[in-house]
C-alpha cells in the first residue's frame, strides 16, 4: 500500500536540479514555452487567425455583402453558385462570395471572442478580487451569486441574457457571452487569492507593515493571475463557440451584411444536406481557432505551474 | 494580571521592568472550529495558545521551544498581531499593541519584524531581491532617494553576507541558506528592535544551519537586536538563547536561563524532551537514560483537564494533576515551572512510573462526539 | 556472506533537452544480516535515490540504474518488475519519511496490513486480521483491533509511522530500509520510533538500512555509517570510530557545525562554508573541494579514490583531517 508518488516528485526535482535557474517566473515560463511544439502549434494557428482577421479587408477578393452571383442562385431548385474562377469556395444562398465572407467573418469572430473574454475577465477580476481580498460576508455574497450563475448551463444562461434584449445584435452577443464567463473567472481568482492570503509571503508583507492595498495589488493579485491567464485563453475558445451558437440560434446580429462564422453556420442549416460545404468551412474555422487557443492555454497552464518548475 | 494597568497603556505590565522590550500578559488565541454547509456553526475551539505570560528583555534572545501543535508559532504571530489574540495583551516598549489599529499598528510593525521558516514560500516569487528589500523601506518612508537607498541595500546585503549582484536576481535563483539570508535582510531593512524568528533554520541543510545561526548572532551584536526565537530543535535554541521557555499544548510549562534549563530541567515534560534529543556521540547515546513518553500529544481542541501533561506524565500523582491547572511559579531563582510536584520530583521524593498510552483522536473534536467518517461505514458493512 | 551487497550503484537521471544528472555515483556498501547500516548526508547527496534504486522504485523512464545490488546472491537490478514486486514487502521492507502520503488515505489501516500478508503469504483474511492486530500491538499501537478499522487520517503522525513499520515488517523481511523515518516527527515521538526500530531489529534479526540527515540518530542506532556527499560515499566507518575521529573534512565539518546539547555554551558554531550548489563534478576532482577547509591544489585536479585506511574504514580524500591524539580532543 505504499504510494511512491511523493517520492517520484522528489526524483523529478532531483532530475531537474541540474537545470539552471531562469531570470523571473515569466521568463522561465517563456523558456519552457518556446521549446514546446504544442504551444508553438497553437501560437501559429492563433497568429494566422489574428493576421487574417486584421488584413481581411485587403485579403478578401470581393465585397462580402455584394450579391454579385445572385443570377446563379435558383431558390426553387436549391441551387447555389458553384466553385468558379475568382470564387474559390463558390457563393452562398444570396449569391455572395463565400471565401470573402469567411475571411471578413474572422474579424467579427475575433472581436466577439476577444471583447467577450475581456469583459468577462474584467468582471471576474473585480468580483474575485473583492471576494478574495475582503473575505467575510462580501466573499459569501459574491460566491453565492457566482454559484447561482454556475448552476445554470452556460449556453442556456447566455441564451436567456440575449433573449432579454429587445433587438439582438452583435453587442448583445458579446455581453451575453461575457456575463457567462464572469463567474468562472471570479471563482478561479477568488480561490487562488484565498490561497495567497494565507501564504507566507503575504504574511511576511503584513509583518513588514506594507499597506493593505499594496498587499492585495502587489502580492496577492499578481501571484493569483497565472491560472486566470490560462483560463482566459481557454475562455476565448469557448466564447467563440458560444457566440457562434447564439448566432446560429438567431440571437446574433440580424444584419447579415457583416458576416460572422456562427451566423454563417446558422444561415445554412436548411440546406445543410444538399450543400454541406457551406457549413463545413465556417465550422472548420471555428474548431481550428478554438483548438489553437486551447493548445496555448494548456501549455501555458503547465509552464506557469510552479510545481512543474521547481 | 492586575486590572489597573488596563487603563494606562503606558505603564508596563506587572512583572515587566524597564529593560523589558515585550511583555506578553495572559495571552490566549483560540481558533473556532466551524462546521456546516450554508451557515458556519462554531462547534468548538482549538486552544492554540491558552494563557501565556512572558517577558523578553531588551537585547536578549528568548527561545521558545516545543513540539508541533504546542502553539509556539501561533504565540509568535499573536505577539506581532498577525494572529488576533482572543484574550490578554502584548505590551511592546510601553505601548499596548491591542490598543493599536490600522495605520497605527502598521507603523508599529517597523519595530518588530519576523523571519520565517520556509525561506522560499515567505518570499514573493515575482519580486526581485531589490524590490523585496525596498518594499519595507517604502512602507515606512525610509526610501530617501535613489542613491541613498542603493547604499542602504548594499550595506544590508553585505550585513547578511550576500553579494551585491543579488539585487537583480529572483528568490528561486538562490539556495535555501541564501534565501533565508534574503528573508533576514528584509526584516533588518526597516531597522527593527525585535525580530521574531519562527524556526529560522529548520528548513535548511545541517551544514547551512550553522551559517544562519552564526549570522543571527552576529547581527544581534551589530544592531543591538532583541530576538524571540521559536524552534523545535532544543540544541539550536539552547545555543542561541539566553533564556528559554518550554511550551506544551498551548501553555508555558517551564522558563529558565538556557544553562539552568539544560543543567536541571524541573518539569517532567522538559526532562523527557531533553532526553529525547539524539546527541551525535555514540558514547553518550549508549549511556543515556531516556524518558520515553507514551502516546501522542492530546488534541489542542480538547486539552486534558488540570495539568495539560498529566495524560503522559511519568510522575503524575493521584491528586491535583488531573484537576488543577498548575501556575508558573519560581522554584529556583529565575527558574519558573508549572508543575505541582516540581520540588518533590527534584528531591527524588517521587519516582517515575509507567504510563498507559491514551488513545488520541486525530480528527475528533472530542472523543465523545461519534466519528462521522468512513470508519463507521465499513463497520456498518461488515457486521 | 553479506545479506545485501551494493556494488558501484549508479543512478543517472536523464531528461530530454537537459544534461544528464548523476544522483548516485558508484556507491558500494554491504549489509550483514541483523546489522544496522546508516546512509548519512544532506539533501541531494543521493541517499534517498540509493534506497529507491535498491527497492526498484525508480521510474524506468528517465532514470538509468547501473551497478549491482546482490540480495542473498540475487542481483535485484536484473529482476523483472513482476519479480521485484514479489520481493518488495516480502524480502525487503521500506519505511518512508512521510507516513501520511505513504499510506493509502481511502483504505482502512487493517486492510493495508492484511493486504501484504494475503499477497505474500497467502494468508486467509481472518488469520491475516489477527496477525495484523498482533503486528500493530507489537509496534506499540494501543487498542489495535479498533485501529485496524480506522483510516490513516484518524491516526497521529507517530501512530501512522508505527502502522507503516508494521506493514513493512508484516512478512518478516530480512532487510528493512528506512528513509528518514523520523524526520517528519517530533523529538519525543522520534525517540519512541527509534527505540521501536532498535527493539525490532534486535528481536526479529532484521537488517536495517537507516537513511537520515541527522547524525544524532546515527550515533545511537547504526553499527556502520556511510557518509554520502554529491552522490558518492566519502567516508565509511564503524560509528564509534567515525564520531571519535571523523577523517573526511565533510564529516568533520558536519559534526562541528551542529550545536550539541551536552557541550558548553557560548562558543561559535563552525559552519561549512557555501552550499551544495558550489559542488564541482566528481570528474574534475573532489565535489566537496570548493567548500573544504583542507583543500589542496590536487583536490580540484584529481578525483580522490576510495581508500581503505584500516579498521574497516574507507575514505575518499586527498587531505584528510588528522585523527585526534587522545579521546578528549575528539569532535
Amino acid at each position: 500500500m505504499v504510494t511512491p508518488t511523493r517520492k517520484k516528485d522528489r526524483i523529478d526535482k532531483l532530475a531537474e536540479a541540474g537545470s539552471d535557474a531562469g531570470v523571473s517566473l515569466a521568463a522561465s515560463a517563456w523558456r519552457t514555452l518556446r521549446r514546446s511544439p504544442v504551444f508553438l502549434t497553437g501560437a501559429v494557428i492563433i497568429g494566422l487567425f489574428v493576421l487574417v482577421s486584421l488584413l481581411s479587408p485587403w485579403l478578401a477578393p470581393h465585397d462580402p455583402s455584394d450579391p454579385m452571383l445572385i443570377d446563379q442562385v435558383i431558390k426553387a431548385r436549391n441551387q447555389i453558385p458553384a466553385v468558379q474562377d475568382g470564387h474559390p469556395l463558390g457563393g452562398d444562398l444570396q449569391g455572395r462570395d463565400f471565401f470573402s465572407r469567411l475571411l471578413i467573418g474572422s474579424q467579427q469572430t475575433l472581436i466577439v471572442g476577444v471583447l467577450a473574454t475581456l469583459i468577462g475577465l474584467a468582471g471576474g477580476l473585480t468580483l474575485g478580487t473583492l471576494a478574495g481580498a475582503l473575505g467575510g460576508w462580501v466573499d459569501s455574497v459574491v460566491m453565492r451569486l457566482v454559484d447561482v450563475m454556475l448552476s445554470l448551463p452556460s449556453l442556456l444562461l447566455a441564451f436567456s441574457i440575449s433573449a432579454m434584449f429587445a433587438r439582438p445584435n452583435q453587442y448583445t452577443v458579446i455581453v451575453a457571452v461575457a456575463v457567462v464567463q464572469i463567474p468562472v473567472f471570479a471563482r478561479l481568482l477568488r480561490g487562488s487569492m484565498l490561497a495567497q492570503r494565507s501564504s507566507d509571503h503575504v504574511l511576511a508583507a503584513t509583518a513588514l507593515g506594507v499597506k493593505p492595498g499594496a498587499i492585495v495589488f502587489r502580492h496577492m493579485l499578481p501571484n493569483s493571475l497565472g491560472p486566470v491567464i490560462v483560463q482566459s485563453t481557454l475562455v476565448l475558445a469557448t466564447a467563440i463557440i458560444d457566440a457562434a451558437a447564439l448566432s446560429f440560434l438567431g440571437l446574433g446580429n440580424p444584419d447579415d451584411r457583416i458576416p460572422e462564422w456562427g451566423q454563417m453556420l446558422g444561415d445554412v442549416q436548411n440546406v445543410f444536406d444538399t450543400h454541406p460545404q457551406l457549413a463545413f468551412w465556417p465550422a472548420g474555422c471555428i474548431i481550428v481557432v478554438a483548438l489553437g487557443f486551447t493548445l496555448m492555454g494548456e501549455t501555458l497552464r503547465e509552464a506557469l505551474d510552479p510545481k512543474s518548475r521547481r | 494580571m492586575s486590572t489597573a494597568v488596563n487603563h494606562e497603556p503606558e505603564t508596563p505590565g506587572s512583572g515587566a521592568t524597564n529593560d523589558t522590550l515585550v511583555s506578553v500578559e495572559g495571552i490566549k488565541v483560540h481558533f473556532p472550529i466551524k462546521r456546516g454547509v450554508i451557515l458556519d456553526r462554531t462547534v468548538g475551539h482549538v486552544y492554540a495558545v491558552d494563557g501565556v505570560d512572558l517577558a523578553v528583555r531588551r537585547g536578549e534572545t528568548y527561545g521558545l521551544v516545543g513540539e508541533s501543535g504546542c502553539g509556539k508559532s501561533t504565540l509568535g504571530r499573536a505577539v506581532l498581531r498577525l494572529s488576533e489574540p482572543t484574550a490578554g495583551r502584548v505590551v511592546f516598549d510601553g505601548t499596548d499593541l491591542s490598543s493599536l489599529k490600522g495605520e497605527g499598528l502598521r507603523r508599529m510593525r517597523r519595530r518588530m519584524q519576523m523571519v520565517f521558516q520556509d525561506p522560499m514560500s515567505s518570499l514573493d516569487p515575482r519580486q526581485s531581491v531589490e524590490s523585496i528589500l525596498v518594499e519595507g523601506l517604502r512602507a515606512h518612508d525610509l526610501d530617501k532617494g535613489r542613491e541613498e537607498t542603493g547604499k542602504r541595500l548594499r550595506s544590508l546585503l553585505s550585513a547578511v553576507g550576500l553579494p551585491n549582484t543579488s539585487l537583480r536576481k529572483y528568490p528561486h535563483e538562490f539556495s535555501g541558506g541564501q534565501r533565508q539570508r534574503i528573508g533576514i535582510a528584509r526584516a533588518l531593512a526597516v531597522e527593527p528592535d525585535l525580530i521574531i524568528a519562527d524556526e529560522p533554520v529548520s528548513a535548511l541543510d545541517v551544514s547551512v544551519q550553522a551559517q544562519v545561526v552564526n549570522l543571527l548572532e552576529d547581527l544581534q551584536e551589530e544592531f543591538g537586536l532583541t530576538y524571540l526565537v521559536i524552534a523545535h530543535d532544543l540544541a539550536v535554541v539552547r545555543h542561541i538563547s539566553d533564556r528559554v521557555g518550554v511550551m506544551y499544548l498551548g501553555g508555558l510549562v517551564e522558563e529558565a536561563t538556557s544553562d539552568d534549563l539544560y543543567a536541571e530541567p524541573l518539569h517532567p515534560y522538559t526532562k523527557a524532551l531533553l532526553s529525547a534529543i539524539p546527541v551525535p556521540d555514540p558514547l553518550v547515546e549508549d549511556r543515556r537514560e531516556r524518558i520515553l513518553l507514551t502516546g501522542d500529544l492530546p488534541s489542542p481542541a480538547n486539552p486534558p483537564k488540570g495539568c495539560r501533561f498529566h495524560t503522559r506524565c511519568p510522575w503524575k500523582q493521584e491528586t491535583r494533576c488531573d484537576t488543577e491547572r498548575p501556575e508558573m511559579r519560581e522554584v529556583l531563582p529565575g527558574h519558573k515551572v508549572a508543575c505541582h510536584w516540581a520540588e518533590d520530583i527534584r528531591a527524588n521524593r517521587i519516582q517515575p512510573h509507567a504510563v498507559e498510552a491514551v488513545l488520541v483522536e486525530e480528527d475528533g473534536i472530542s472523543p465523545d462526539v461519534p466519528l462521522v467518517g468512513p470508519a463507521s461505514v465499513t463497520e456498518a458493512m461488515n457486521p | 556472506m553479506p545479506l545485501l551487497e551494493v556494488r558501484d550503484l549508479t543512478v543517472v537521471f536523464e531528461r530530454k533537452g537537459e544534461k544528464p544528472f548523476t544522483a548516485v555515483d558508484h556507491v558500494s556498501f554491504d549489509v550483514e544480516p541483523g546489522q544496522t547500516v546508516g546512509l548519512v548526508g544532506e539533501s541531494g547527496c543521493g541517499k534517498s535515490v540509493t534506497s529507491l534504486a535498491i527497492m526498484g522504485l525508480l521510474p524506468r523512464r528517465g532514470a538509468r540504474v547501473s551497478g549491482s545490488v546482490q540480495y542473498e546472491g540475487v542481483n535485484l537490478l536484473s529482476l523483472s518488475d513482476r519479480e521485484m514486486r514479489d520481493r518488495r514487502g516480502r524480502d525487503l521492507g521500506m519505511v518512508f519519511q512521510d507516513p501520511l502520503s505513504s499510506l493509502n488515505p481511502v483504505i482502512p489501516i487493517g486492510v493495508q496490513v492484511t493486504e501484504v500478508l494475503e499477497r505474500h503469504q497467502g494468508m486467509p483474511r481472518k488469520k491475516a486480521m489477527l496477525e495484523a492486530a498482533e503486528l500493530l500491538d507489537k509496534v506499540g499501537i494501543p487498542d489495535p483491533t479498533r485501529r485496524l478499522t480506522e483510516y490513516p487520517h484518524q491516526l497521529s503522525g507517530g501512530m501512522r509511522q508505527r502502522a507503516l513499520i508494521a506493514i513493512a515488517l508484516a512478512c518478516r523481511p530480512r532487510l528493512l530500509i528506512a528513509d528518514e523515518p523520523t524526520t517528519a516527527l517530533d523529538v519525543t515521538i522520534q525517540a519512541q520510533i527509534l527505540a521501536l526500530l532498535k527493539e525490532l531489529v534486535r528481536d526479529l534479526g532484521t537488517a536495517l538500512v537507516m537513511i537520515t540527515h541527522d547524525l544524532g540518530v546515527v550515533a545511537g542506532l547504526c553499527d556502520e555509517v556511510n557518509v554520502l556527499y554529491g552522490g558518492r560515499v566519502v567516508e565509511k566507518a564503524h560509528r564509534h570510530d567515525l564520531f571519535a575521529a571523523p577523517r573526511h573534512p565533510y564529516t568533520h565539518g558536519l559534526l562541528a557545525s551542529i550545536p550539541r546539547l551536552d557541550a558548553p555554551r557560548g562558543e561559535k558554531l563552525n559552519p561549512i562554508r557555501g552550499s551544495v550548489a558550489d559542488n564541482i563534478p566528481w570528474a574534475e576532482g573532489c565535489a566537496f573541494a570548493p567548500r573544504c577547509p583542507n583543500k589542496l591544489d590536487v583536490c580540484v585536479q584529481v578525483t580522490p579514490e576510495q581508500e581503505d585506511i584500516g579498521a574497516g574504514r574507507l575514505l575518499r580524500c586527498h587531505n584528510p583531517v588528522q585523527p585526534p591524539v587522545s579521546e578528549e580532543v575528539s569532535v
